[in-house]
């Protein structure tokens, strides 16, 4: 390789941060024969997906434990399957509950369709179409999963659902647009699914995904559409969306760092950006923290939009009108994550065993008033006493996880919001607290739990921010709310993946679009600025 | 009525979906679940456990055995050295194929070869002269393939074996589940794999011995659907499917020479004395053979396209097909047709193995094949690509002989 990148620069980009987009992202330039360096803070890459041994023997997925909308065309492009990708489809959705056998939904629909008759036979034969409803409408979503945002200029000013495409999906589905449009917009989950279902049971855990990652209730308005993204999941061709990545979340992204050397991609850990260099509107490169600065013809951020614009650019450098609408940006954090190393198997009181009911992600989410209330405590400042969990056994789906006969334990947890009355700082001193909630939330269902555990990790939005650059520690570098989705993420204007400093490109999860172990902001930033001559 | 193999009281009792096939005259699961999801990952990432035992089996004994097999078969037995395995194939005078199989020399003058068809009679039929005996024992041996990354792990806990140092088409026999046996480093989904031969009276302690071994690892018992995604993703040719016998064809065109049915790399011209060789040189004289097996990975955006103009999400069968699907040039000329083809679920690719006229057969030739939603036929992009779609390196790895290497540098 030469000395100098094409463009005479020492580098033509250097992407800051080694999350899995920045990852992806360079290694979309590097296939293209661009010279690429990415700078990582920490000691390894990944970012929050990212797979780390905090006790001897065990490893967690610290962050993020399960994968949905990896994009089908990145693992195909950057041929992550020969770099070492491997992904389990999740065998069950279990949501047990204090005093009885719980629900487990199946991929084997005839299987849950028993299940759920065992609450309500009508929702049993309710639950396959309502399947079927939600995996049409994602052929109208899924275009823009995978493209730049549209351009709202190029559309006549007709309203956000009529673009993507949804209110036809809704018209085909039979049901009234402009009633549907308002009832995604404007209710709430559990409303959205009543319509649907009647047994609380089922709704309740269906009803959770409209809430991770924002700082909403499942009775939110709202909350109804971002359900619906969640259920978007992946439609090419495979019967089962959720996956767990052998090795952990961290594997993922080692595959797309191993894929982005193999084109020639440099990666350096330890290597904090202290400022994003801007000259007369132009950034040339980036300081480091240690005090090097690094010169290249452009600069991509892989980190949260305010951590980007508010910290390595500096307002000096930007419009006014960004600065405001940047510091609107909503990325309340809400949530938290607790890995625990166990001693042994731990049995669920009403289905016990480690069978493939617990071979999948399991939602501690007995009831809607249960995750309204969880919900009140954060309203008020304060983390959920008895919090909405989603629970994984990795060591039951990747042996290596944990030695023999022992278990790791992945728990995401809401509510923990960052902005606790006490204030955000005093965070570390009600970790612990916040560790032992979760602990003795789950010992409400698998009594054996609290003898069990050898080691645990808690991770509050504050030490997501602090230790991962979430700001506010929001998981998905901003919330997924419609108002700043599309062309609007992560502002209006600027929504594919260019900034006002002229070079300075994004291509983290707060740009289109969105967040999650997707790839697909970083892997379409590169290719926007390939198209673009950018780079 | 298929009869039952060694294994069948344990796969009855597993086998939920009651989705059977007829193999070789004997009863084979499809599929345990209602799909062979779990059981293609299984193969894929820890280890699937499958009940081969219905493959024909014979063995050949006798001063004259490896001159024999050298003579049937395409590979120079006499090359083959105890404790080896090739993988071959068999041609009729006429140079077309027959069948596809493993010989192995089991030592001390014994040799087994495995096939998809019965050929006692033509083994007998050319053994005048060769001073051999032939014996089918089909029903004499019960055979598990136990396939996957995991494999060595979990079948090293029932074997006195040395496993690490079990070559890639190496055989050994040995003590397997406390009872002799033979166990080969061989398989059919292309990854780390191995076959375990016994006693069928051996079967069931046999199988219960994996089955625990292999609990922890997350191993599967694993039906032919799961087998025939992961065969395709390794690029194996199937009897019956991608080629056909020529022993069952009726026309004369149906028939494949080896390499048409990319097979070639197992025929050395330049060997005399085997059926189908003659034929064979005259071929190469005349220019060679007319078609080429190969990979084509279908155009996923377009496919996408197809079905979006159906107001449809893409869709495709949860499994392997084996539907013939016609295969055109750039000028609208069919060149060929797709035998088997598959969604890879973990490469995220629409596969395809296909028989096309040679000069398209180069990588990177934009083909196009047929497919039909909603019952309306259509042609989309089929690019020619390498084979195997999936090679990972456990599949031909030898611990001992990296461990042997770097003890050599040290
Ligand atoms: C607790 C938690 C659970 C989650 N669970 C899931 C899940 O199960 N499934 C799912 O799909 N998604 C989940 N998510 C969301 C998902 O993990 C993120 O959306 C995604 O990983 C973000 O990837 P990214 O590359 O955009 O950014 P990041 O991974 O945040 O990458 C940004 C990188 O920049 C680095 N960085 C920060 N500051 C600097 C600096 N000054 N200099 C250099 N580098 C710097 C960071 O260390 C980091 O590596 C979860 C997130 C969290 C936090």
């Amino acid at each position: 390789m030469s000395a100098l990148g094409t463009s005479g620069n020492p580098y033509d980009a250097i992407v800051v941060g080694a999350g899995h987009n920045g990852l992806a992202c360079a290694a979309y330039l590097a296939k293209e024969g661009r010279k690429v360096l990415v700078l990582e803070r920490r000691h390894l890459v990944g970012g929050a997906a990212v797979s780390e041994s905090l006790y001897p023997g065990f490893t967690y997925s610290v962050c993020s434990y399960v994968v949905s909308l990896l994009r089908p065309w990145i693992i195909r492009d950057l041929e992550l399957v020969k770099h070492g990708l491997k992904i389990v489809p999740l065998e069950c959705s279990y949501t047990p509950q204090p005093d009885d056998a719980g629900l487990c939904r199946w991929p084997d629909p005839d299987k849950t369709r028993e299940e759920i008759r065992r609450l309500s036979p009508r929702d049993a034969d309710t639950y396959p179409e309502f399947g079927r409803a939600v995996s049409r409408l994602s052929r109208f979503v899924k275009p823009f999963i995978d493209s730049p945002a549209p351009d709202p200029l190029s559309l006549k000013p007709k309203d956000l659902w009529q673009l993507m495409g949804m209110g036809r999906a809704f018209r085909e589905l039979g049901d009234d647009l402009t009633a549907l449009q308002f009832k995604l917009t404007t209710m709430g989950g559990v409303d959205f699914l009543r319509e649907w279902f009647e047994s609380d049971q089922l709704i309740a855990p269906m009803s959770c995904s409209g809430i991770i990652g924002t700082f909403l209730g499942v009775n939110s308005p709202g909350t109804a559409y971002v359900l619906l993204h969640h259920y978007m999941g992946e439609i090419d061709g495979s019967s089962r969306a959720w996956g767990f990545p052998v090795g952990g979340t961290g594997a993922i992204s080692e595959a797309i760092a191993s894929s982005a050397r193999s084109h020639g991609a440099e990666i350096r850990c330890n290597a904090a950006v202290e400022k994003i260099l801007v000259k007369g509107g132009k950034t040339y490169g980036v300081a480091l923290q240690s005090g090097d600065e690094l010169h290249s013809k452009t600069v991509i951020s892989g980190c949260e939009p305010r951590l980007t614009f508010n910290t390595f650019v500096g307002a000096e450098h930007l419009p006014d009108e960004f600065v405001t609408q940047v510091s609107r940006y909503k990325a309340r954090g809400s949530s938290g994550k607790v890995n625990i190393a166990l001693d042994r198997w731990v049995d669920f009181k009403h289905r016990p065993g480690d069978g493939m009911h617990v071979r999948g992600d399991i939602a501690i989410a007995p009831s809607t008033d249960y995750l309204e209330r969880a919900y009140d405590d954060a309203k008020y400042g304060d983390f959920s006493k008895k919090p909405y969990i989603n629970l994984v056994f990795p060591s039951l789906l990747d042996r290596n996880m944990a030695p023999p006969g022992k278990h790791v334990m992945s728990c995401f947890v809401q509510y923990a919001p960052y902005d606790i009355k006490e204030g955000p700082s005093h965070w570390p001193e009600k970790r612990e607290a916040f560790g032992d909630a979760v602990v003795d939330t789950l010992a409400d269902y698998m009594p054996g739990l609290k003898d069990a555990i050898l080691h645990r990790q808690v991770l509050t939005p504050w030490d997501l921010e602090q230790d991962f650059g979430l700001t506010e520690g929001n998981i998905f570098h901003g919330e997924l709310g419609l108002e700043q989705l599309l062309f609007q993420r992560p502002v209006a204007g600027w929504a594919r993946y260019k900034t006002p400093v002229k070079n300075l490109w994004l291509c983290g999860s707060g740009a289109h679009p969105g967040g999650g172990v997707m790839g697909a902001p970083g892997g379409l930033a590169a290719k926007e600025m390939l198209k673009q001559r950018a780079v | 009525m298929p009869r039952h193999t060694p294994f069948h009281p344990r796969t009855a009792a597993l086998c939920h979906s009651y989705a059977w096939k007829e193999w070789a005259g004997q009863l084979a699961v499809c599929n345990y679940d209602r799909h062979s999801e779990r059981e293609y990952f299984a193969f894929r990432h820890n280890a699937g456990l499958i009940d081969v035992s219905p493959l024909y089996k014979y063995d050949v004994r006798g001063p004259d055995a490896a001159d024999f097999l050298a003579h049937v078969w395409t590979r120079d037995c006499n090359k083959l050295k105890p404790g080896r395995m090739y993988y071959g194939a068999m041609c009729n005078e006429d140079g077309h194929t027959l069948d596809d199989g493993t010989i192995a020399n089991l030592g001390e003058g014994l040799f087994r070869a495995t096939t998809s068809e019965p050929w006692l009679g033509w083994y007998g039929r050319h053994s005048r002269g060769f001073d051999v005996s032939i014996e089918d024992v089909t029903d004499r041996i019960a055979a598990l393939s136990l396939q996957g990354p995991l494999a060595r792990e979990i079948l090293q806990g029932i074997t006195d074996a040395d496993l690490d140092a079990l070559r890639f088409f190496g055989i050994t026999s040995c003590t397997v589940a406390g009872q002799a046996g033979h166990i080969s480093r061989t398989g059919y989904t292309g990854d780390l794999g191995y076959e375990i031969w016994v006693d069928p009276d051996g079967a069931l302690p046999l199988w219960d011995a994996l089955q625990t071994a292999g609990a922890p690892f997350g191993m599967q018992p694993a039906g032919l659907d799961a087998m025939d995604v992961t065969r395709i993703e390794a690029g194996f040719v199937l009897q019956g499917v991608d080629y056909v016998s020529a022993k069952s064809c009726i026309t004369e065109s149906l028939k494949s020479t080896p390499d048409d049915a990319s097979l070639g790399w197992t025929v050395k011209l330049d060997r005399e004395g085997w059926i189908g060789r003659d034929a064979l040189l005259r071929e190469r004289d005349a220019g060679g053979s007319k078609w080429q097996l190969v990979g084509l990975e279908i155009d996923w955006a377009e496919l996408e396209q197809l079905y979006d103009s159906y107001k449809l999400p893409p869709h495709l069968a949860p499994h392997a097909s084996r539907a013939a699907l016609p295969v055109w040039n750039a000028d609208g000329k069919q060149v060929g047709q797709a035998t088997s083809s598959t969604w890879s679920p973990q490469l995220k690719r629409y596969i395809a193995l296909a028989q096309v006229h040679r000069p398209y057969a180069a990588e990177g030739t934009a083909l196009t094949i047929e497919h039909t939603p909603e019952f309306e036929r259509h042609r989309i992009t089929a690019t020619v690509v390498d084979k195997p779609f999936y090679n990972p390196p456990q599949k031909t790895f030898t611990p001992a002989k990296a461990k042997a290497k770097k003890e050599a540098v040290a």
